[in-house]
């Protein structure tokens, strides 16, 4: 008697190379899925209770980051606006636009303005801004051109990836300390910023050798 | 017997997030507390532990080219946006319909005192909101020091036409 039809080779050969198009169609799927702005949420807006422009802020008005990010230089958070803030200007200007009612509410009653966040960190990472601008990251090295952003969005994919290219070589990232939080600073050739980040990784003790343990962001 | 255990230690820590710990964060929502903010604000009464410290910063600070470098640097930061790189009072946000504050090169306000300055900054002055919460003392005196020297330049004459709004 025949164990096997006579197509089970056929079949059997078939049955192989759709399992090797199932798992190359899977590895395919799931890589294009972790590297997909759907999961890293780059250029991502949210809904927000009041839609702030830094675009208009920023990009038309020039005001300087830390006009609102008051803790920028001194603590690990760059700080989030009170109310107070908005009403510096927005008790003059704009005072009847609806798209600020939630502000002057905010004034009236005390209650903060709710925010989504848009550049979010997980909690096993630790990460300090001032450290960053005292030596001369930029704000745009990781938030991107807010000043080109009319609802703001997750500019760069925080994956460990992004911390550790800039973490492992340094150099081409730095700037004067005093021009961190220009947006469009970009009048150095490549070889002038090598150098310039070469001289203050020197001064300032930068060890990429240390930059990149563990314990530098996992504490 | 140490596979089962180990697997059981393994499995132990799935489903506790680690993303979103449970901790309470600066800005996050804290049910904890009445008014739902993780952040807290001190107590009434309460002296903070550096108060000598904080107090002795409020006095003003000797001149030197650092307290000016630094006056200029806040300056750019926090008082441009109305008063405007010369001090005109043009600035961009005074061009959008805000009162056009006084010019620091009046009369009155060179002959006003630098402590002047830093009570404006601290409290407040007419339409301008207080700045003590974003600009702590020393750099208040910083600017104040700034602006005496912005006052020192001369202009030319015909920078008093406001900047039209675009």
């Amino acid at each position: 008697m025949q164990i096997f039809s006579p197509s089970a080779d056929t079949w059997f050969r078939a049955g192989l190379a759709a399992f090797a198009v199932l798992v190359a169609a899977l590895a395919l799927v799931g890589g294009g899925y972790a590297r997909s702005e759907y999961l890293t949420q780059v250029g991502w807006t949210r809904d927000q209770q009041v839609p702030f422009s830094h675009k208009h802020h920023v990009g038309d008005l020039g005001i300087d980051c830390r006009y609102c990010h008051t803790s920028v230089e001194t603590a690990t958070r760059a700080g989030l606006p009170p109310t107070h803030t908005c009403m510096t200007c927005h008790s003059q200007v704009w005072t009847g636009a609806p798209m600020l009612a939630p502000v002057r509410k905010s004034l009236a009653t005390g209650e903060p303005l709710h925010w989504r966040r848009v550049a979010q960190l997980p909690d096993y990472v630790y990460f300090d801004h001032s450290i960053h601008v005292d030596r001369g990251v930029a704000c745009v090295e990781c938030h991107g051109r807010v000043d080109r952003m009319p609802l703001t969005w997750r500019a760069k994919a925080f994956e460990m990836k992004f911390c550790l290219d800039c973490h492992r070589d340094p150099a081409p990232h730095l700037r004067p300390p005093e021009q961190v939080t220009r947006m469009d600073w970009s009048d150095w050739s490549e070889d002038r910023a090598e150098a310039f980040g070469m001289a203050a990784m020197r001064r300032f003790h930068v060890e990429p050798a240390r930059l990149d343990s563990c314990e530098i962001c996992h504490r | 017997m140490v596979v089962p255990i180990l697997g059981c230690a393994l499995v132990a820590g799935c489903g506790k997030n680690m993303v979103q710990q449970a901790r309470y964060d600066p800005y996050e929502k804290a049910p904890l507390f009445e008014d739902g903010m993780a952040m807290r604000a001190p107590p009434e009464g309460v002296v903070s532990r550096d108060a000598p410290q904080r107090r002795a910063a409020t006095q003003r600070p000797a001149m030197s080219a650092a307290l000016l470098a630094r006056g200029r640097e806040r300056y750019g930061i926090y008082c441009v946006p109305c008063h405007a790189r010369d001090g005109s009072g043009n600035g961009i946000v005074p061009a959008r319909g805000f009162p056009h504050p006084p010019d620091f090169h009046s009369e009155r306000l060179k002959a006003a005192s630098e402590r002047h300055f830093y009570d404006v900054m601290t409290q407040g002055y007419g339409v301008m909101y207080a700045y003590a919460d974003r600009v702590p003392p020393r750099d208040r005196w910083a600017i104040a020091a700034y602006i005496r020297a912005l006052q020192a330049t001369n202009l030319p004459e015909d920078r008093t036409e406001p900047r039209r709004g675009d």
